[in-house]
């Protein structure tokens, strides 16, 4: 062969792929096993859908769905439109050194580490010494305890994830507005068009395929929302809004080792996920011709 | 002229209110992000005191190091930090390594069995086997409880992959790749005379992301981690901060309250310490990484 030595060259990362991420997917079957130490993975009994059953009929199956379709959907929907804004603002912001600035501040917190990022927010909104109820007694008002309160989890959980990447994302829209045509703008000039006119009829327009990629990606992960930072953020107080699929597999699978029942239910979320995204892409291809694949 | 005309058109009263109004919100932005950030660093160069009892504002407050001072002096961050390093510096040479091996054949266009290895590969990004079936490879490899644990399994990030594809795709010509081959130049050697010397943008880039990657990761060290003295930094971090698991213990610190006001104060040093690294090299690098990001999405 003409370039065996490429080859040779891919046969370490293929082996990596195949061991650490295909294995896995042939691992999975233990959710239709009954997962024995001592017999291994293929020599336990199997139990069809038992362990998906289980899960099914388990009284916390419902409200592990709900933590977790609520968490991403308020991600979704404040996390997804802001930094759209935001890079239509930049975009507006004619001075290259203080369009820089904005950029490289907001992009910045990308940067910090999610046990940092939780650390901060506990740090900030601690019961006594946090510095939002130190504000708030300051103003006359009570305490509060944030993070014990299942209701402010999503918020909490949201606001700092878009106080972290609302600047890297919108780095992606600003380069598609970059690339949008000078002409259009001109045309819009002549036409007497109104900034706000010409970001809602060139700028948007503009942009509609990114966003739309960028839709199918984030709704074809709603199913996939981070276990780390949701998992950081647990405490027994909070976790009425706070156990997701992903944290339970954790807590049932790796530390009350019940490997079948945990593969199961870790199972049953990619495979609505991987649902999603087909849906989600298919539907993005019929109605805006644009989609990923 | 007419661009003079233009702009006569252009600057109604209406727009300029919205351009101020603009300005403003992204000044706000400016504020938000940075505020945090100053009020970190400040509390971590003020007295224990100050910081405790909410004196802390805006600028540091009798100005002390006291929070470096116990932190450096503490054994279990010392060793957080020296793995850290270590996790940080192979880990990167072992993922970059990786993904140029694959990345370039990916990027030729005679090479066989090319878009086969591209879907698997990129099948991976839509689903996985899953948190247990994953542990349970990576036990079953003797990983559980060594360094290799955090080094390995996930050493290949498909993303990267796609960047540095596209990279040499554009950048590298299949005709001078050719071109050598009549020279009677091998593979191997093209790759490491040529390639690699005329990638020095995209390894930039791919050197970057692995090791903010490793430096910030947790999770792999959380489940495949036992031992303490394994862990790296973030970990350590995880229990002083959120776990309130105070650092220090064995400091000779007579008064109760003291204590206390030591351990808030080494939250905020703690947390400068493990992110200073990054920080301070960032406005540097941005540049590689927002080139890192658009690289991916024209491929997209």
């Amino acid at each position: 062969m003409k370039h065996w030595q490429l080859h040779l060259l891919v046969i370490p990362p293929l082996l990596f792929f195949l061991i650490f991420k295909y294995y896995p997917m042939v691992n999975a079957v233990l959710a239709f096993k009954d997962y024995n130490v001592i017999k291994g993975i293929w020599g336990s009994p199997w139990v069809g859908f038992k362990n998906f059953q289980l899960f099914f009929e388990n009284p916390q199956f419902w409200i592990l769905v709900k933590n977790t379709i609520m968490l991403s959907g308020y991600q979704l929907l404040a996390g997804f439109p802001i930094p759209i804004i935001l890079a239509l603002m930049i975009n507006e912001v004619r001075g290259g050194r203080f369009k820089k600035f904005v950029q490289l501040v907001s992009f910045a917190p990308y940067f910090i580490s999610t046990v940092v990022m939780v650390s901060i927010v506990m740090l900030f909104l601690a019961p006594r010494l946090g510095f939002v109820n130190i504000a708030l007694n300051f103003f006359g008002l009570d305490s509060v305890n944030f993070l014990g309160e299942p209701g402010m989890f999503r918020s909490i959980y949201v606001w700092s994830d878009i106080w972290q990447t609302a600047g890297y994302s919108a780095v992606v829209y600003l380069a598609a507005l970059a690339g949008i045509d000078p002409t259009l703008y001109e045309a819009a000039k002549v036409d007497g068009a109104s900034r706000f006119q010409k970001i809602r009829h060139v700028d948007l327009p503009g942009i509609v395929p990114t966003i739309v990629i960028i839709l199918i990606l984030n709704v074809g992960n709603v199913m996939a929302i981070g276990f780390e930072k949701v998992y950081l953020l647990q405490n027994p107080l909070n976790l009425a809004n706070s156990e997701i699929i992903a944290t339970y597999v954790y807590r049932v699978g790796l530390l009350n080792a019940n490997y079948s029942f945990a593969t199961a239910v870790g199972l049953f979320n990619s495979i609505i996920n991987l649902i999603l995204l087909f849906t989600v892409n298919g539907l993005a291809k019929r109605i805006t011709k644009n989609s990923i694949w | 002229m007419a661009a003079t005309v233009q702009k006569k058109i252009k600057e109604s009263a209406g727009d300029k209110a919205f351009l101020f109004t603009i300005y403003l919100v992204l000044g706000l932005v400016v504020i938000a992000v940075l505020y945090p950030l100053i009020f970190i660093i400040s509390s971590s160069i003020s007295s224990p005191a100050a910081v405790t009892s909410g004196r802390v504002w805006l600028w540091p407050v009798d100005i002390s190091f006291k929070g470096f001072e116990v932190l450096f002096k503490t054994p279990e961050i010392i060793t957080g930090y020296a793995n850290s390093i270590f996790y940080t510096a192979a880990g990167t040479l072992i993922s970059v390594t990786l993904t140029v091996m694959i990345a370039y054949p990916l990027s030729r266009k005679g090479f066989f069995g090319r878009n086969t290895l591209m879907m698997i590969i990129t099948f991976t990004m839509i689903f996985n086997g899953g948190l247990i079936p994953t542990y349970l490879v990576v036990r079953e490899m003797n990983l559980i409880d060594t360094r290799w644990a955090l080094l390995i399994p996930n050493a290949i990030w498909v993303w990267q992959v796609i960047i540095a594809r596209s990279f040499f795709q554009s950048s590298i010509p299949d005709e001078l790749m050719e071109a050598s081959e009549i020279d009677g130049c091998s593979d191997m050697r093209f790759i490491w005379s040529v390639v690699l010397p005329l990638s020095k943008p995209i390894l930039a880039v791919l050197v970057l992301m692995y090791a903010v990657g490793q430096w910030n990761a947790y999770f792999d060290a959380l489940i495949y981690l036992k031992s303490a003295d394994l862990f790296p930094l973030q970990l350590v971090l995880r229990s002083i901060i959120i776990q309130n698991n105070s650092a220090g213990g064995a400091m000779d610190v007579g008064k109760m309250v003291e204590k206390q006001q030591l351990s808030e104060l080494l939250k905020y040093s703690l947390i400068v310490v493990a992110t200073l690294p990054v920080l301070v090299i960032y406005p540097f690098v941005q540049r590689y990484f927002v080139q890192g990001m658009l690289v991916g999405s024209v491929k997209g």
